[in-house]
């Protein structure tokens, strides 16, 4: 595959003439799998409401599907959903298991060394808890030396330990963690401020609140593969970006999911507003 | 000497982006590491020790003269040989872990419960591969020829006399070949473990590949290496074991 590639670059590049670097680096190789078969493979979430999760009838729906489905519907293509977890998201990429993923990553520098990130973010997070109300939570602080539940594959996991000596019990999935919140095995869960509030506005966690100022606010980015994110694939994927950010879509999504209005989406939007529109 | 061999995994990891060996030279991902070993080395020590006990119990129980008994180890091996060992895990900890009496902490919400998820996974990992057990001694017992039980029978030995003095030291020896496998087995399987969120070895090496993307390669490469180590320790033992109980003309030698 990779030989046959290379030859090809090869002879486009003898054909017309020239070597150049930037070209001679790009093979394209997913973007044209992906035209060729008429089909991309995305990952997503499958418990992270409301960004990815599963309906009542099983299938997979949310922001980030909508996002996914906007792809592939631009590149006039089929859309495969795969759903990834925090630990094996940039994995399945780099295996070719999935030609992208939109799966709630924060956008971080270690990050950009394994997959491509493509400009601009499209969404932010900060870290908080979700606790019981009697347990009444003012400070980070106070969690030092507690037991937190936590969820493998989140970046802040390692900040909360080293920052606040958190102790932090990481599950593998969402679901099980949140059952050993419930269960009184922790004293709090830690996760991103967004998937909280709107568990809590689910209603199904009166009992908890999020007390805590959020931290570390981080850009979400969605990925592509390394290789091709200076190239058609990752140039692509930062147009989508930009055109969800200019046209208001991300605001529109954000609306019909439910999500807390943010001000990163509005800055976003009045940043790339068309100078001709009104 | 310790100076150098960090100082040569930060420079590996400098020049080969993917090969951040970070356990070499953080201290603090080193421990996380060894925490991680420890508590692989003790999940596989307690489980081997009460499979096997669990094994002899059960196989003993199989030939009791009560059917009811021998019904419910039927029962015991058909559930837990017939469903996965990680549903198992998991109804232990969030389902039967309910229902076990809890210590309210100090703060008057947590709850302690009183079998920790170590001591859930160390029990049904246990009863998975006890459940196995069971039928490897009862393949050894069956190879003890019945004119030999017989005979101590007749010399007047209880039931439980001819199963501990006669029975088991010879149907030991055939089971060990059958039981070092499954003990293999066993020693792989406390990995899913991280499932409910004990921080054996899979459980670290996720957790350090997660902080660090760049440790991906040498953390798999660790896990890999410690594992073959660790089985290899438990085949040598076990190999030994068996040349050592061996008796002249009595099964392969």
């Amino acid at each position: 595959m990779k030989k046959k590639s290379i030859a090809l670059t090869t002879l486009i590049a003898l054909t017309f003439g020239f070597v150049g670097t930037a070209i001679a680096e790009c093979t394209n190789d997913v973007w044209n799998k992906v035209m060729s078969r008429g089909k991309v493979v995305i990952g997503v979430k499958a418990d992270y409401k409301p960004w990815g999760f599963r309906d009542s009838d099983g299938s997979l729906v949310g922001m980030e599907i909508d996002m996914a489905m906007d792809v592939g519907a631009t590149l006039g293509v089929e859309v495969e959903l795969v759903p990834v977890q925090s630990s094996n998201r940039m994995q399945f990429l780099e295996q070719g298991k999935t030609d992208m993923f939109i799966a709630t990553m924060s956008d971080r520098d270690d990050r950009r060394k394994i997959v491509g990130i493509p400009q601009p973010n499209y969404y932010t997070s900060g870290t908080n808890i979700m606790s019981p109300k009697a347990l009444a939570f003012k400070e980070w602080e106070e969690l030092r030396g507690r037991s937190v539940c936590g969820k493998q594959g989140a970046f802040y996991n390692k900040i909360v330990t080293e920052r606040y000596g958190v102790n932090i019990v990481a599950f593998t999935g969402n679901a099980e963690a949140k059952q050993a919140l419930r269960d009184k095995k922790c004293v709090a869960w830690v996760y991103d401020d967004s998937s909280i509030g709107s568990d809590l506005a689910s209603g199904d966690y009166d009992e908890f609140e999020m007390p805590l100022m959020s931290e570390d606010d981080n850009p979400w980015g969605l990925a592509v593969p390394l290789a091709e994110n200076d190239c058609i694939l990752g140039r692509f994927m930062s147009g989508m970006v930009f055109n969800w950010h200019q046209s208001g879509q991300l605001i529109e999504w954000e609306k019909k999911w439910g999500i807390k209005p943010t001000a990163f989406l509005a800055d976003y939007h009045e940043n790339y507003k068309d100078w001709l529109s009104n | 000497m310790i100076e150098t061999i960090t100082s040569f995994f930060l420079q590996l990891a400098d020049d080969y982006p993917r090969w951040n060996f970070i356990f070499f030279y953080d201290s603090f991902q080193w421990w996380r590491l060894v925490g991680g070993l420890k508590m692989t080395i003790l999940l596989s020590i307690a489980c081997v020790l009460l499979s096997v006990v669990i094994g002899i119990v059960g196989a003993w129980l199989q030939g009791s003269p009560k059917r009811w008994v021998r019904l419910l180890v039927q029962g015991y091996i058909q559930f837990f040989r017939n469903t996965p060992p990680f549903v198992q895990l998991l109804f232990f900890y969030f389902a039967l872990g309910q229902i076990t009496p809890t210590i309210t902490g100090p703060d008057g919400w947590t709850e302690v419960p009183l079998i920790s998820n170590v001591g859930w996974a160390i029990i049904s990992l246990s009863f998975f591969a006890g459940s196995f057990n069971v039928e490897i001694f009862r393949a050894g017992i069956e190879a003890v020829p019945e004119s030999t039980r017989e005979a101590a029978d007749s010399l007047g030995f209880s039931r439980f006399q001819s199963y501990v003095e006669l029975v088991m030291p010879l149907a030991f020896r055939v089971s060990l070949p059958a039981l070092n496998n499954n003990l293999v087995n066993l020693i792989k399987t406390t990995t899913q473990a991280i499932g409910i969120a004990v921080p054996e070895l899979l459980y670290e090496c996720v957790g350090i590949w997660n902080d660090y993307p760049s440790a991906l390669y040498p953390t798999m490469t660790v896990l890999f290496v410690v594992f073959i180590i660790l089985v290899g320790i438990l085949v040598a033992g076990m190999h030994k074991w068996e040349k050592s109980m061996q008796i002249p003309g009595y099964g392969a030698s």
